[in-house]
């Protein structure tokens, strides 16, 4: 693979997801994308980067992207921003107009621990019959990632990655070696393929808005230009939640951090009074 | 002094009847920072809880002598229900049987195969480890 080639890839990536590939991260393309080459005939990353350059082919560059992005996940992953929700969802049901549901969106859900995590954490908190409707939006840029996710099935070593063993018995079914979630948590999270670098205003405002661990990929005018998309998405009141390593400082000056809440992030009082 | 008194921080009780088992347990809990004691069945185990009163014990289900449910029942009995914490580590993955353990007093639940990971979030979720950043 030439220079070229990898450049013609990595602009591929970085157009359609935001996601940005620097040279030492060669060795991505050489893991991830073999099966790639295998489904479409070709020999090498070299003939890849031909292909991409000669003629747009949307369903190429789709399993390229989907193929090197990153779909780690678990539930209830990191903690923090979870015990955080559970302790201000009363505030946020009351705060809700009559009528109103409390809508969370999971932005980056992968195979969609996150959101059923989450529909979790409000039927415990809530229980079975909140005074509120409960929406959760599970997203993801990869439409093949969202099909596993839609299913709700989850292997033995999945559910024991941060999935506590009474959540597993009150929330699952188990089907042979893996288990399912059930059909009451099911309801409660809707999937929808989306691209955070597009329009993102059909979707709606949200009380809380997860997404962790996307930024990171992304190269600093594309943070600011996401989380201020983010930000728009947000209720006055509203939370969003941000991964470990991740930060608005110095991307953009419409949210602020929660004070003494690492990685949770509020409206700017001047932007919400502006 | 009761057994309870006597509880000794960072103690843990492993109890398999698979030496293989123990010794993948005790790296992985030595690892997280506790001193590692072994039982091979239910009957050393309980022995071992009256010398000293571990923090947690990981425990098998099928071994011989005693299995890792009577041993359950017993400790509950004669130690009480908040110590120590006993984590099942078992092959036995039928929904029937966690339910079964969890109603005898079993904190958590791991099903084998497992590794320090999946055993370290366990920890993690009885307060017994600070979970991961």
């Amino acid at each position: 693979m030439t220079n070229d080639d990898f450049a013609e890839i990595a602009g591929v990536v970085r157009r359609r997801s935001g996601i940005v590939l620097t040279g030492d991260k060669a060795y991505l393309l050489e893991t991830r994308l073999g099966p790639v080459l295998a489904k479409f005939g070709l020999a090498s990353l070299g003939a890849l980067g031909q292909r991409l350059k000669q003629r747009p082919d949307d369903v190429l560059e789709r399993a390229v992207v989907e193929a090197l992005t990153t779909h780690e996940s678990s539930f209830f992953r990191d903690g923090k921003p979870f015990e955080h929700l559970a302790r201000i969802l009363p505030k946020l049901v009351s705060a809700r107009a009559p009528g109103a549901a409390l809508r969370i969106w999971s932005a980056a859900c992968s195979t969609g621990q996150e959101p059923f995590s989450i529909a979790m954490l409000i039927a415990d908190t809530l229980g079975p019959r909140p005074e509120c409707r409960v929406e959760i939006l599970a997203t993801d840029i990869s439409a093949e990632i969202l099909t596993r996710a839609r299913q709700g099935v989850f292997t033995q070593f999945e559910v024991q990655r941060g999935l506590p063993i009474r959540s597993l018995v009150k929330h699952f079914k188990q089907e042979g070696a893996k288990w399912r979630v059930s059909p009451e948590l099911a309801a409660m999270v809707r999937f929808e393929e989306r691209n955070l670098l597009n329009d993102l205003s059909a979707i709606g405002k949200f009380d809380a808005i997860f997404c962790r661990n996307v930024l990171i990929y992304f190269d600093a005018p594309t943070k600011t230009r996401v989380l201020d998309a983010l930000s728009r998405r947000l209720m006055p009141e509203g939370v969003l939640y941000l991964g470990g390593a991740e930060t608005v400082l110095g991307l953009t000056d419409r949210l602020v951090p929660v004070s003494g809440e690492r990685g949770a992030y509020g409206i700017s009082t001047q932007r919400a009074a502006a | 002094m009761s057994a309870t008194d006597e509880i000794l921080q960072r103690d843990c009780l492993v109890v398999d009847d698979s030496r293989v088992v123990r010794k993948a347990a005790r790296r992985f809990m030595e690892g997280f920072g506790f001193t590692v004691r072994e039982a091979a069945d239910g009957s050393q185990a309980l022995q071992a809880c009256r010398e000293l009163l571990p923090e947690v014990v990981l425990l098998d289900w099928n071994m011989p002598v005693m299995d890792g449910l009577t041993f359950l029942k017993a400790a509950r009995a004669e130690f009480g229900n908040g110590q120590p914490a006993i984590v099942l580590c078992t092959t036995e993955i039928a929904f029937e049987k966690i339910v079964e353990a969890l109603d005898a007093g079993a904190q958590e639940y791991v099903m084998k195969p497992f590794d320090a990971e999946i055993l370290g979030s366990k920890l993690a979720q009885l307060g017994l480890l600070q979970a991961a950043a």
